[in-house]
């Protein structure tokens, strides 16, 4: 049997135990450096690298030409439309040539995709072509940050029905927004590029990171209110005890929805280059770690500090009622 | 029933590709509108609608139009489309008449502002009076009284005469002559530049025209001429419309006589109006060309567009791309898939053999799923979308593991197998359902709400999610019900990765536990101290009679 299933044996007892909740101030001031050093070097660097859905602009890229030397797209370009269009040429994926410049025309975009088509020598149909407004990335950008607006709203109020305290939601928030902040960071930090498909993995962070938290806040509920009467735990002592209980669940779930996604990552960038697959996965990456962590090391302590003030009976308000489920289901007792 | 629509709508068995994965070229329109504004729904469908029959005109098969986001155009063409069918979509051919107020050259325009502005600067109390022409004045006096008329001088304040002198035909062509408030006055130059115009407010426009075609303009002597112009029909309204306005044009002298005729916030010509026309078919000449004026006959035929659009992406993706795009997703999926087995089986042993079967069962309806909505409902699978689905694949996976470490727990308090699969279960479906609809609650409201590769990514999420919730339910949990049965699971082989003996607590029959010898002292008194505390009262009971056996 894996050392993992009797890591999870001593867990689930209480023989091993991660003090998550007694900690939290560790953990709090972690999370706060990581996002204070990332700002600061995202500032540093002069803000994000908005993609060119975000700034306007042309973008060809020729798939499999017998050369990938630069220098003929630039020729070409130069030639073309001259040396305001500023061009930004790449090699993506190993055997791809990739040309953004400045907004071109309508005309001269399909003109310059002829002459690239000429230059590499591979027919027309081998180079693809975008134009893209400056409001394009922006117009994505807000009706999704409205939509994640409405998305958080409408689940704190499912949250907070379904675990009968708004606590909970309010942890779950701060959780979500720990994770966006960080993946977000983490991408000014780095230089890379923000692209409309970054957005749509910060997007799904949230979802992941959310489902996440609801799995473990799940235990706690069922732990805080069967377990106290027969123990002589403390409120946060059976919040640290779920945690812990879950832990071997939150390590291979995180596991289990990051191998998808680091072979996008490693597959997209490999045999890609940069494209809408390596920047969803990479974004998704970096949530899905963000996601795991801030659930136990954000979310938890954070609910256990929230009803730190009221009385411990109180915190065990439905326990009556969830005895006599947990008695009828019982088979074996 | 999925399947047999598969079947019997004689659909393929595969879903139909977005661009991205296909090749051909993706055409985004954004309206222009002015600032405070916002497209109505109807005018939106409106243009949707003359769109798909500009592009069916073209000839090409099987492009889609569809809206996005509320605001926004989609055009969808497989291959590469030419040059004049661009042209053709994306022109909005939004026509307005509107009656001319005052008018010049724009050179003299030009050269009587910067002598105003030469002589002020040489001296700011000069006299510029006598710099202007008849037709173009210096300055504008403040008009006397409201317009009663769409002709009436009133319309034109000092400000508005002003803004005409001073700036350049380019700003104006800028400044979103399209967009302009239909009931207010205009200032704009010809199509050339040549002349710069304010004019009144929208007497007629091009929703108002029934019917258009080209041919060449009769000459003053009834002769043809080889000028190209565009024969309109007006609908009654407009006939009505037209008819005022060219029998009150008429009456007018000087400048106020001519109408001119804008087309995408450009006059393309500003005839003078020599008679009523009542009939509500007038001729629009202006520098045409056989060419450029069928085109415009055919926009103005299927209808104007009720709001100007612009090009706002225009992304061509060639098809050896799009192949390769989804041959590496596949890929991806692929490895991912593999992992997640590997390590299922490392975690879980013989209990991999549901996580497999249930993925498996999942893939193929998902499979189908999609299939059904890309032939039912038109829905196109995006390279978004399939990132979607491979995010999706430890998503689905998870739910197996919830579900099998909540039964691991109840083994761990000692019940049997079996038992432990039920009870397990009533606890893991709640948190897998409560779970299933935070993602699904996420797929819903970034579908109904965003735009463009995230719709497509929210699409296969929530089909994902929804397909997820139904296998756990109906196959996985069912399937290890049974499994729970056999002997293999039953007894707990070292394999079957349901081994009670490897998860801390050994069943022995009635709730009773028996140490493991191979646990030290030390551990076992915690583990028992723990395992005391969650006793219930009969088992405490049970322990204090019988003791050590």
């Amino acid at each position: 049997m894996s050392a993992i299933t009797q890591f999870g044996n001593r867990l689930y007892t209480g023989e091993t135990s991660v003090n998550f909740i007694g900690r939290r101030v560790i953990w709090y001031l972690m999370s706060a450096a990581l996002i204070v050093i990332a700002v600061a070097i995202t500032t540093l660097r002069g803000g994000f690298a908005f993609g060119i859905e975000f700034r306007g602009g042309s973008e060809f890229q020729i798939s499999n030409p017998a050369s990938t030397d630069t220098a003929i797209a630039e020729q070409t370009i130069t030639s073309e439309v001259g040396e305001a269009a500023a061009p930004k040429i790449s090699i993506v994926g190993g055997d791809s040539v990739r040309v953004q410049t400045e907004q071109l025309t309508a005309e001269e975009t399909d003109a310059l995709r002829v002459s690239l088509a000429d230059a590499y020598s591979v027919p027309v149909d081998q180079v693809t072509s975008s134009f893209i407004g400056a409001s394009w990335g922006a117009d994505i950008t807000t009706q999704a940050l409205r939509a994640l607006i409405i998305f958080l709203v409408l689940v704190s109020i499912v949250m907070a029905l379904y675990f009968r305290t708004w606590k909970m939601s309010v942890a779950a928030m701060v959780a979500v927004v720990h994770d966006l902040t960080i993946t977000a960071a983490i991408y000014g930090a780095f230089g890379l590029e923000v692209t409309p498909a970054a957005v749509i993995g910060l997007l799904t962070i949230l979802g992941y990171s959310l489902y996440d938290t609801v799995v473990v806040f799940d235990k706690i509920r069922e732990n805080t209110s069967i377990a106290y009467d027969e123990s002589k735990r403390t409120f946060a002592e059976s919040v640290n005890l779920a945690v812990n209980q879950t832990l071997v669940r939150s390590i291979n779930t995180s596991v289990v929805a990051a191998l998808p996604v680091a072979s996008i990552l490693f597959i997209g960038s490999m045999l890609l280059g940069a494209g809408t697959l390596r920047d969803i996965a990479l974004s998704l990456f970096v949530g899905i770690l963000c996601g795991a962590y801030s659930t136990m090391f954000i979310a938890a302590p954070l609910y256990a500090q929230l009803r730190e003030g009221e009385s411990e009976s109180a915190k065990q308000g439905r326990k009556d009622r969830t005895e006599i489920v947990r008695n009828a289901s019982g088979a074996v007792r | 029933m999925i399947g047999s629509g598969v079947v019997f709508d004689n659909a393929g068995w595969t879903p139909k590709l977005a661009l991205d994965l296909e090749g051909g070229t993706q055409i985004i329109l954004n309206p222009q509108i002015a600032a405070g504004t916002t497209v109505s729904e109807e005018e939106l469908a409106q243009a949707v609608g003359i769109i798909r029959q500009r592009v069916d005109a073209t000839g090409v098969s099987e492009a889609e139009v569809t809206t996005q986001g509320g605001t926004n155009i989609v055009i969808s063409i497989p291959g590469t489309p030419d040059q004049a069918t661009l042209d053709r979509i994306r022109s909005s051919a939004k026509l307005e008449f509107r009656p001319v107020l005052v008018t010049d050259v724009s050179d003299v325009v030009s050269q009587v502002a910067s002598n105003v502005a030469a002589a002020l600067a040489e001296d700011p109390k000069a006299d510029i009076s006598g710099l202007g022409t008849p037709e173009t004045p210096v300055s504008w006096a403040e008009p006397a009284g409201e317009p009663v008329n769409f002709s009436d001088l009133n319309w034109v304040t000092p400000e508005i005469y002003f803004a005409y002198l001073t700036t350049p035909c380019d700003v104006l062509d800028g400044a979103g002559a399209n967009t302009a408030d239909p009931t207010k006055p205009l200032t704009v130059c010809a199509d050339d530049q040549s002349y710069k115009y304010i004019l009144g407010p929208v007497e007629v426009d091009g929703a108002m025209v029934a019917d258009a075609s080209a041919n060449y303009i009769p000459g003053a002597n009834g002769v043809q001429t080889n000028e190209w112009g565009v024969y309109l029909t007006f609908n009654a309204a407009g006939t009505s419309a037209f008819a005022d306005v060219t029998s009150r044009l008429t009456t007018l002298q000087g400048v106020q006589n001519q109408f001119a005729i804008v087309l995408d916030g450009k006059v393309i010509s500003a005839p003078r109006t020599l008679a009523a026309i009542p009939d509500g078919k007038p001729v629009i000449s202006g520098s045409f060309t056989e060419l450029s004026s069928k085109a415009l006959a055919d926009q103005l035929k299927f209808g104007a567009l009720p709001i100007g659009f612009e090009v706002q992406s225009s992304d061509t993706v060639t098809p050896t791309l799009g192949v390769a795009q989804l041959e590496s997703g596949l890929i991806a999926g692929a490895i991912g898939l593999l992992l997640v087995v590997i390590y299922a089986i490392f975690q879980y042993r013989a209990l991999a053999i549901v996580t497999i079967s249930s993925l498996g069962v999942a893939a193929a309806l998902t499979y189908v799923v999609i299939t059904y909505l890309s032939q039912a409902n038109g829905y196109r699978l995006s390279l978004a979308g399939v990132a979607g689905l491979i995010v999706a694949i430890g998503i689905t996976a998870d739910s197996f593991i919830v579900y099998f470490e909540r039964v691991r727990d109840e083994l761990r308090e000692g019940r049997s197998v079996i038992a432990a699969v039920e009870t397990g279960w009533k606890r893991a479906s709640r948190t897998i359902i409560v779970s299933g609809i935070v993602n699904l609650l996420a797929a819903v409201v970034l579908f109904a709400l965003a735009v463009g590769n995230v719709r497509g990514f929210a699409f296969t999420l929530g089909v994902t999610t929804v397909v997820d919730l139904l296998i756990v339910i109906l196959f996985t949990h069912p399937l290890l019900q049974l499994l729970a049965r056999t002997r293999f699971f039953t007894s707990g082989h070292a394999w079957s990765g349901l081994d009670g003996s490897a998860l801390g607590a050994v069943y022995r029959g009635r709730g009773e536990f028996r140490v493991d010898k191979s646990v030290s002292a030390g551990k076992r008194s915690r583990v028992s101290k723990e395992s005391q505390k969650r006793q219930s009262i009969a088992e405490r009971k049970a322990a204090e009679n019988g003791g050590d056996q």
